[in-house]
């Protein structure tokens, strides 16, 4: 077989076609979030760092408005531990494919993003390419994508021959997109709307720039509660 | 912030994405059974967790001067309309953002 002389190339030409779409994603998300970080004020280099070693879009964005804000680590801390605690599942999820303690388990699973997630969960490479290469190729080319996007737009956002104003928008919409793909069954939308009710009283309660905290709390309190009707009779609704 | 307050948070914002990360493997790769109430949370937290999101973009918005918060309801009306519409994601971002940078830029100057 061809592929016995260089496994990482055949593992790597398998790749590619697999990452194309959530390459599409990633250049305009990076692009956007690359702009919308220098329109905040940000220095070239903050959107690609964090692009780099935190690698969660979502996060990300959030980031970019802690880093405009007053210094504030502990809500920094709990505020990303919740917006990334999904990935708890991911990694439930990848506990067999992921066996072979080693570096590029590690890499892999610092890698698990949403979008890597979606294709190494169900991709399956052709017969004859490694496994293992193949998915590791998989996420080091979505992380390349992702830098590659974000250090685009960064560069070009202190270029752009047009007015900014209002592009910070882009993380509104882009969580609005995210909470209705997440509220689609009864359960979820009791979540939701549990999310929104606690948040938006800890706003009135407590203003824009201490609010989170207790509104991490409120929610986790707040779904411990409601098990009942987020999930009714014991039954796991998917 | 100074630049190492700036270094801090993202550092942060590191150390608590590595830690969901790598959580699972630490604790359940050697077969051990998942406790039930995490697989619970697991399934409930991400909608409600969004639903903050949300509610922290528009934290800022002035309902009671300025443009009353009406260029935001309208772009999250746009961009919420087209998701239910064709549930493109990158189509949905894009119009909404657009039509709040047309308001913001055109309408209420």
């Amino acid at each position: 077989m061809q592929n016995t002389k260089s496994p990482r190339l055949a593992a790597l030409k398998a790749a590619v076609p697999c990452t194309l779409p959530v390459l599409t994603g990633y250049l305009v998300l990076g692009l956007a979030y690359g702009i919308y970080a220098r329109s905040m004020g940000l220095a070239v280099w903050c959107a690609p760092l964090m692009a780099l070693v935190v690698y969660g879009g979502s996060l990300e964005f959030v980031a970019v408005s802690l880093l405009v804000s007053p210094f504030a680590p502990a809500a920094a801390f709990f505020m990303a531990l919740l917006i990334q605690a999904r990935h708890l599942f991911y990694g439930l999820a990848m506990l067999e494919r992921y066996r072979t303690p080693g570096l590029r388990r590690s890499y892999q699973i610092f890698a698990l993003t949403d979008e890597t997630f979606s294709v190494v969960y169900s991709a399956q490479p052709p017969a004859g390419v490694d496994e293992g290469w193949f998915r590791f190729f998989i996420s080091l080319l979505d992380h390349g994508y992702w830098v590659g996007s974000a250090a685009l737009g960064s560069v070009l956002g202190a270029a752009l021959p047009f007015d900014t104003t209002g592009i910070d928008f882009v993380m509104t919409a882009l969580f609005t997109v995210i909470f209705l793909e997440q509220s689609r069954t009864r359960g979820q939308k009791v979540s939701a709307l549990a999310g929104l009710g606690v948040s938006a009283a800890c706003l009135a309660l407590f203003g824009p720039d201490s609010f989170l905290l207790p509104a991490m709390a409120g929610i986790l309190i707040a779904l411990l509660a409601l098990r009942g009707k987020i999930e009714p009779k014991g039954g796991a609704e998917e | 912030m100074t630049l190492s307050q700036q270094l801090l948070t993202i550092a942060l914002c590191a150390a608590a994405t590595l830690l969901t990360r790598f959580l699972p493997f630490w604790l359940f790769s050697s077969g051990r059974p998942v406790p039930e109430p995490v697989h619970y949370l697991g399934r409930a937290l991400p909608p409600a967790i969004f639903g903050m999101l949300l509610v922290y973009c528009l934290r800022n918005v002035e309902l009671f001067s300025g443009s009353h918060g009406i260029p935001e309801a309208a772009a999250l009306l746009v961009t919420a309309g087209l998701h239910l519409w064709k549930r493109q994601t990158l189509l949905s971002v894009a119009g909404g953002t657009l039509c709040y940078v047309l308001l913001v830029q055109y309408v209420f100057v």
